[in-house]
């Protein structure tokens, strides 16, 4: 039996900004190899209890500074404690690290920025100084000063870089509302006696997320660095919990004799940074069409 | 001219006044009495009563801010409470270090990101493009410590051409010096290098389709005359201005640099007090980058005012 083709009339879909920026995003090879990278860090994350060889403390005496054999893939550590055991949970650090300090500087910078580019005269003029002020402080001097002043811990370096990070939100959302509130809409929700809160939640904040989105995914980047830094110095994640950057502190030492030490922590900060500098690169390319 | 500069100057005195603000309130954040915390670890009631006194910490707040600004107007950043020597004194005798460090590690940052950033656009979509772009990234996702990690068991500990740590004053011996600066002055240049590469790419492939240069080539110039003469030279001033931008990431990396070399500059000093609760030494060194900080952008704006004829106008 022969199949008739019955001609059915039906318009194409109409695809929403947000779908069609996905859509660009899923083109771009970049992107989708940052994306797979950081779902590998975070499942790696999420099941660290299950997937991890060994207890990431344990030490072992007969097993110390161990070069990479099936026993131990990553080797050992100067205690006898397995390293990708220590690796794996090190990503609990670091990708908390990252993702609790962009949310501590969204939730402070975009609220700040949202008022000093809305309201505009000396409220716009004594946030510009305050965020001129944090940004002549270059930014991990500054958050080696706090985490200093706060005391060395994984929280407070978290709450360090946070702040010192807030500043660029703030500079960037005052920016982005600074173009956006004289647009004709904005106009148009004033003229019909909208208050001022709900112009600026419902009319304005919405046209900025595209921008924050991007520079929160770059700021992981920079804030996975930060808090490897801080560890690196002391003032981050405190022995002998594991973190990539006191990996590497304990490893610099023990370079001549155990280089493993100091690759697998290494190459993993590396691989959490480069992933989410592409994902932001891409997004960036994807929610900004300028940038395409 | 003038009055540029004046305007730039007004512009500075809020942010320095909010920069105090910010410093003198770190202290604000030690848990407990800022006097014991201050005093360190030995708790000794002579070193207690003396910060107290000094600091007029049975003042109110805004009396100990000014008692405090006074102070480092006069130059006074207060005192190590380690190595009993005032603060700017300890940050004078280590900045000539840091300084050396910065300005080869700039060296080694303009040489690669500028050459890499023209080779770049010159040769978009190429094979070479995608490498330095390559480069760019890793330079940006490949933090130095760890670079440093790599870099002293290659040259250091396998090939034995470099020594691992330590520092020669240039004074003493220029060879020894230069040998144990230039892989803290490659790792702290790195990640510089990839922004000027980024920033280079972008600038010149923005000039090179530009009317000016398609003259420069119609007129038969030859390329290597209109890419050096008629494009880089336009792309390099927005390149130098963002050069002077990133001394902050320097003087940041040079924290980490020197920890990993062991070189006793600018950053040991601050990673040494942290760890001493030396904690007038860190209020005094953030606050010298971050005065250092401003006053090199003001003088790359006035660079850029100076070299951009189209700001004069």
């Amino acid at each position: 039996m022969a199949a008739i083709a019955i001609p059915i009339d039906v318009a194409p879909r109409e695809l929403t900004p947000a779908q069609r920026a996905l859509r660009r995003l899923a083109r771009r090879r970049g992107a989708m190899v940052g994306l797979v990278i950081v779902v590998f860090f975070v499942l790696l994350a999420l099941l660290a209890p299950w997937i991890a060889p060994y207890d990431p403390l344990a030490a072992s005496w007969s097993a110390v500074r161990k070069a990479p054999s099936w026993q131990h893939w990553f080797g050992t550590d100067e205690i006898g404690r397995d390293v990708l055991a220590r690796v794996i949970w090190g990503a609990r650090a670091s990708l908390l690290a990252g993702v609790v300090s962009v949310a501590i500087s969204l939730s402070i910078g975009v609220p700040v920025g949202l008022a000093a580019g809305y309201l505009g005269g000396w409220v716009d003029m004594l946030i510009s100084r305050m965020t001129d002020a944090m940004l002549a402080c270059p930014f991990l001097i500054l958050a080696i000063a706090l985490a200093a002043f706060l005391g060395p811990s994984l929280t407070n370096a978290m709450i360090a870089i946070g702040i010192a990070a807030t500043p660029i939100f703030i500079r960037l959302t005052r920016a982005q509302v600074l173009a956006v509130k004289v647009e004709d809409y904005v106009e148009a929700a004033r003229a019909v006696g909208n208050s001022h809160l709900r112009i600026a939640l419902r009319h304005i904040f919405p046209n900025v997320v595209a921008t924050l989105i991007v520079q929160a995914t770059l700021a992981i980047a920079a804030a996975v660095i930060a808090e490897a830094s801080l560890s690196f110095l002391g003032l981050g994640q405190q022995p002998p919990a594991p973190s990539w950057g006191s990996m590497l502190n304990t490893a610099k030492n023990f370079v001549e004799n155990a280089p493993w030490m100091a690759v697998w922590p290494g190459l993993s900060i590396f691989f959490l940074v480069l992933s989410f500098n592409l994902l932001g690169d891409g997004l960036r390319d994807a929610l900004d069409p300028r940038h395409g | 001219m003038f009055n540029y500069l004046l305007k730039r100057l007004a512009a500075i005195v809020p942010t320095l006044f909010f920069v105090s603000i910010l410093i003198f309130g770190l202290q604000q954040l030690l848990p407990g009495d800022p006097a014991v915390a201050l005093a360190g670890e030995d708790n000794d009631p002579n070193v207690i009563a003396y910060l107290r006194g000094k600091f007029h910490l049975d003042e109110p707040l805004p009396v100990r801010y000014w008692y405090w600004l006074d102070g480092v107007f006069h130059g006074d950043l207060g005192e190590s409470v380690r190595i009993h020597k005032p603060v700017t004194e300890l940050i004078l005798e280590k900045l000539p270090v840091t300084i050396e460090l910065a300005v080869l590690a700039m060296l080694i940052a303009l040489v690669i990101g500028i050459s890499a950033g023209v080779a770049s656009a010159v040769l978009k979509d190429t094979k070479w493009d995608y490498a330095a772009n390559i480069f760019a990234l890793w330079g940006l996702s490949t933090p130095n410590f760890w670079l440093g990690i790599l870099l002293i068991l290659l040259f250091a500990v396998k090939l034995g051409w470099l020594p691992a740590s330590g520092y020669v004053s240039p004074f003493e011996d220029l060879k020894a010096n230069l040998a144990a600066m230039i892989m803290p002055a490659f790792v702290l240049g790195n990640a510089i290098a990839a922004v000027l590469m980024r920033h280079t790419r972008s600038a010149m492939l923005q000039v090179l389709s530009s009317d000016y240069v398609r003259t420069a080539r119609a007129k038969g110039l030859a390329e290597r005359v209109v890419i050096l003469r008629h494009a880089l030279r336009n792309a390099m001033v927005p390149i130098v201005t963002l050069g002077a931008l990133q001394l902050g990431e320097l003087l940041g990396g040079a924290v980490l640099t020197e920890q990993v070399f062991s070189i006793p500059g600018f950053g040991k000093l601050i990673v040494d007090a942290v760890f001493n609760r030396d904690y007038s030494v860190v209020q005094g060194v953030v606050l010298f980058t971050a005065t250092a900080y401003i006053t090199l952008n003001l003088l790359a704006d006035l660079a850029y005012f100076v070299v951009n004829p189209r700001m004069r106008g």
